[in-house]
């Protein structure tokens, strides 16, 4: 309720009629901070109780859960196999199941953790709105549907079908499926519009609502959803997959319930939650007490160059976790890369639940061990007015937060701690590095969408080995790549190249990070096709590395402009000539007359003419360790599979072999390594003496740079005369110039200057 | 065999206090802390870096590395600003060298002039409190396989891959 000016003044009963008026005449149904901003479980309700009283058998309960895990396995694949967007295809999606209240039980096991976690926003909202409203009501046969993500969501692409299961008239738990649909009819094609600068240029807005009754499709309710986006089949296509895997799911949850009794469905989604977290709080009793640290920063705001820090400190107090991210960049209102706190919490999770503990049920019950602390305004707390769009890049940074704290915490445990569940490993490469596209197909029919490129990220090194090559995207381990000529059936993309390791492009350590893979496509036989992509990390490195290990590299985007590749292959020998490799083609430039750009990975949607090249590339996962320890046989190894260059295996390894055989001289090898470490300590200059000349009170002043500095409290923002400076509990939104008006004004700067 | 090792660690007698030994807490692969002198180490050569309480960095040697030199260009310079390379002016990559045997303890990528972080602070009265009631570890054995599926768990040995880099 709001504070009122003289409320005070009111006798009590006045209070009562004031508050009984305004909760019955709310002007809006907003996202509700009481919902949003908590992670924690709902209190137990006496069904619960009572179902726990009764069904104390553990071994009954391990009976019921496999046959929900089974359920929810059967209904993923039902989605993957059916559904229409290129995520379904490939797993972008996930069922679940939720206690009556809403929390997140149970998710299918290949399932996506994030699109479960925040759906349990949007449940929630729903029982506590439209349960009692008498226009809307909570029924058997209902279907709700939902995708902002300020209710709940990761970003407003993501579209998610939850129904209620009743038995006896009596609300039992909810189910849902979720899928990463791609066009929602924003600004941009695809989804994802790096563009939007409001929320209202993010494309459809679905608060949670009813599309489902009596199990059938409202079709008034559908034709206003096809007519709001550029792909009316893919929307009608993908809610009817949504609702029958739900539909299914509940068919086998009723089965349960007949079985075994409704008491036990209800003590098994209960005791699953209580007891993970209590799992999880006994493993952080495990771990040191204390704090762990670590920077990164977003280079980008995917408009414009951009310094945005994402600071984290994990601290450690006996049984308790808290992940402070205070100091973090502020939210900047009229850019896309932005997150509501909901979504940063369900990232986190991810990351610990891919990379830390991937043996814990996957459900809220992880989540809810631990604690947050965030600065309100900033970028991954960001409030109701910011689009959030791409809100993957901040929130895919809370991923890496978990890759690199956890680890310091935990590699001192014995072997028969719980919280060693598995290997220590660098953080995975955490960039949507994809090509977006829109235009009209060769049948020509309006799409767009995304590719699944993105889940070729290379994983982060592990303690005793390296990381896999382009194994997932760092959301999903268990995404595939989708195939691609399925996509080139239909889409009139051609790849030049695909899923070509990216040569010397390595997050280096004692064991290197896997590598990500090289794409080169163009467009071909359509009248309109455009691309964006929405990847940052091309001037300070996205990955890190870990105890010693070096993060990946820097990634640009590539385009070969103003030519047409398909007449120059036409041309006698051509295509022989033509390397299928980005850093060859862009070095020798062997298509003459064409316009060879490298620019910032960061790219709004932009037309391509028929034959254009546009290159990117999925990064490499951070290196563990110390370089000089890595095995020389394992540089050998490495230039054999063509991953690095002779430089490389000698200038950043150390390593002296002879290049025509790769026969490793150790005795030369170990002498070059040594001379290198006698190189560091005669480089090297103590902390205290380095501090002193490294220090500075902030950022360089062109630097546009957005975070805190030294002190978390204080957070500065903007560059030269712009630059403020806030109090991080008192963060006022940043709105950010127009690039074009900039750029206008350097160039009227320039002209006046000029004469 | 793994599977006897496994039980014996988990139902060995643990001690009811600190032995007299020394127990040193190997907290990443290239530092342990000695809790008794409450010293960081290194690990690989034995280094006395510093004092437990304090940042381990304080002990180290930092340098001011040249991101080019690491992630080097891979486009023409001549040619193009974007090379895969990190932008020098945004992005520096400090490294910290154990003073005695110039092993690469830790990277740091930041901002040119950013206070270079304190990134592991632990309370070493709760870390000696945590490990009076533990066995000492000397070496960090290789790490537990990943999870494996249902009915499967027994029949992996516990640390070996039988990988070549393992």
């Amino acid at each position: 309720m709001n504070v009122m000016p003289g409320l005070a003044t009111l006798s009590v009963g006045e209070r009562k009629l004031l508050q009984d008026f305004v909760d019955e005449h709310q002007l809006f149904y907003g996202p509700d901070p009481a919902i949003m901003r908590n992670h924690k479980l709902e209190p137990r309700t006496a069904a619960e109780d009572r179902a726990l009283d009764t069904q104390g058998d553990p071994h009954l309960l391990n009976q019921v859960r496999g046959r929900v895990v089974s359920a929810l396995a059967e209904s993923f694949r039902m989605v993957e196999q059916m559904g229409a967007a290129p995520g379904a295809k490939w797993g972008d999606l996930v069922t679940a199941i939720f206690t009556a209240s809403g929390d997140l039980s149970e998710i299918s096991p290949a399932g996506i953790v994030t699109f479960a976690g925040v759906c349990q926003y949007p449940i929630k909202f729903v029982n506590k709105y439209w349960t009692h409203d008498p226009s809307v009501g909570v029924r058997h046969g209902d279907g709700f549907i939902h995708n902002d993500s300020r209710y709940g969501g990761i970003h407003n692409t993501d579209q998610s079908m939850m129904m209620p299961v009743f038995h006896d008239g009596e609300l039992v738990c909810w189910v849902s499926s979720t899928i990463h649909e791609g066009e929602n009819g924003a600004i941009e094609p695809g989804g994802m519009p790096a563009k939007a600068e409001s929320r209202f240029d993010e494309g459809l807005k679905m608060s949670p609502f009813r599309i489902v009754e009596d199990f059938q499709v409202k079709r008034d309710i559908l034709t206003f959803l096809q007519n709001s986006v550029r792909d009316p089949k893919l929307q009608y296509e993908d809610l009817k997959v949504k609702l029958h895997a739900c539909m299914r799911l509940m068919d086998r949850v009723r089965a349960v319930i007949a079985e075994f009794g409704k008491d036990a469905l209800i003590a098994y989604l209960r005791r699953n939650l209580e007891d993970t977290e209590a799992e999880v709080h006994r493993r952080i009793a495990e771990l040191p007490d204390g704090v762990v640290r670590f920077n990164t920063w977003i280079d980008s705001t995917l408009r414009e160059p951009a310094l945005l820090k994402v600071a984290c400190a994990a601290r450690v107090k006996g049984d308790r976790m808290t992940i402070d991210l205070r100091g973090s960049s502020p939210q900047l209102s009229n850019r896309s890369v932005n997150a509501v706190l909901g979504s940063t919490k369900v990232c986190f999770l991810t990351g610990v639940l891919q990379n830390i503990w991937p043996d814990l049920p996957h459900n809220l019950g992880v989540l809810a061990a631990f604690d947050f602390e965030t600065d309100r305004n900033s970028l991954i707390d960001a409030n109701n007015d910011a689009p959030c769009a791409m809100s993957l890049l901040p929130m895919f940074r809370t991923i890496t937060v978990a890759t690199v704290a956890f680890p310091k915490f935990i590699y001192s445990l014995p072997d028969d701690a719980k919280a060693r569940a598995t290997v220590v490993l660098a953080g995975q490469y955490n960039q949507p590095a994809t090509f977006v596209y829109g235009g009209l197909t060769q049948h020509m029919e309006v799409t767009g969408n995304f590719c699944a490129d993105i889940n070729g990220n290379g994983q982060g090194a592990r303690e005793n080995r390296d990381g896999e090559h382009s194994v997932s995207p760092l959301f999903g381990f268990m995404c595939d790549t989708g195939e691609y000529e399925l996509a080139e059936e239909e889409l009139p993309m051609v790849r030049l190249i695909a899923q070509h390791l990216a040569r010397d492009r390595v997050g280096w350590g004692k064991y290197r990070g896997g590598l990500g893979y090289e794409q080169m496509v163009t467009a071909r036989g359509t009248s309109m096709w455009g691309f964006m992509t929405g990847q940052s990390g091309s001037r300070f490195c996205s990955a890190p590395g870990l105890f010693g290990g070096y993060s990946c590299p820097a990634y640009p985007i590539a385009k070969v402009k103003d030519v047409n590749v398909f007449d120059w292959f036409n041309e006698h020998g051509n295509a022989a000539l033509f390397p299928y490799d980005i850093v060859q083609l862009m070095n020798e430039r062997p298509i003459g007359q064409a316009r060879y750009v490298t620019a910032d990975a960061g790219m709004t949607f932009e037309m391509v003419e028929e034959g254009e090249i546009y290159m990117i590339c999925q990064g490499a996962g951070g290196g563990y360790g110390d370089i000089l320890e890595r095995d020389p046989e394992a540089v050998m190894q490495d230039l054999r599979e063509d991953l690095i260059s002779h430089d490389s295996a000698r200038e950043i390894y150390r390593v002296v072999y002879d290049p025509r055989t790769l026969i490793v001289d150790a005795t030369a090898t170990a002498a070059a390594r040594d001379e290198e470490r006698a190189a560091r300590k005669r480089r090297g200059k103590p902390f205290a003496e380095f501090t002193a000349g490294w220090v500075t009170d902030g950022p360089a002043p062109d630097l546009p740079y957005y975070g805190s500095w030294g002190d978390p409290g204080t957070i500065v923002a903007g560059w030269d005369k712009s630059r403020r400076t806030m109090e991080a509990g008192a963060i006022e939104p940043i709105f950010m110039p127009d690039p074009r008006e900039l750029r206008i004004a350097e160039l009227e700067a320039r002209l006046a200057a000029q004469g | 065999m793994a599977v006897q090792r496994q039980c014996q660690s988990r139902h060995a007698a643990r001690p009811r206090q600190l032995r007299r030994q020394t127990v040193k807490v190997l907290v990443t692969e290239y530092l342990r802390i000695d809790l008794a002198g409450e010293r960081w180490e290194c690990r690989r050569c034995d280094h006395d870096i510093g004092d437990a309480r304090r940042s381990y960095k304080e002990g180290l040697l930092v340098y001011d590395r040249e991101p080019a030199d690491i992630h080097k260009p891979l486009l023409d310079t001549g040619k193009y600003a974007f090379t895969f390379t990190p932008d020098p002016r945004w992005c520096r990559i400090l490294e910290y060298y154990c003073p005695s045997c110039g092993t690469m303890v830790e990277t740091e990528y930041t901002v040119p002039g950013h206070p270079p972080v304190h990134d592991i602070e632990f309370d070493l009265d709760a870390l000696k409190a945590q490990w009076a009631q533990r066995r000492p570890v000397t070496e960090r054995t290789p790490a537990k396989d990943l999870p494996r599926p249902e009915g499967h768990h027994h029949h992996h040995h516990h640390h070996r891959h039988g990988h070549p880099e393992d």
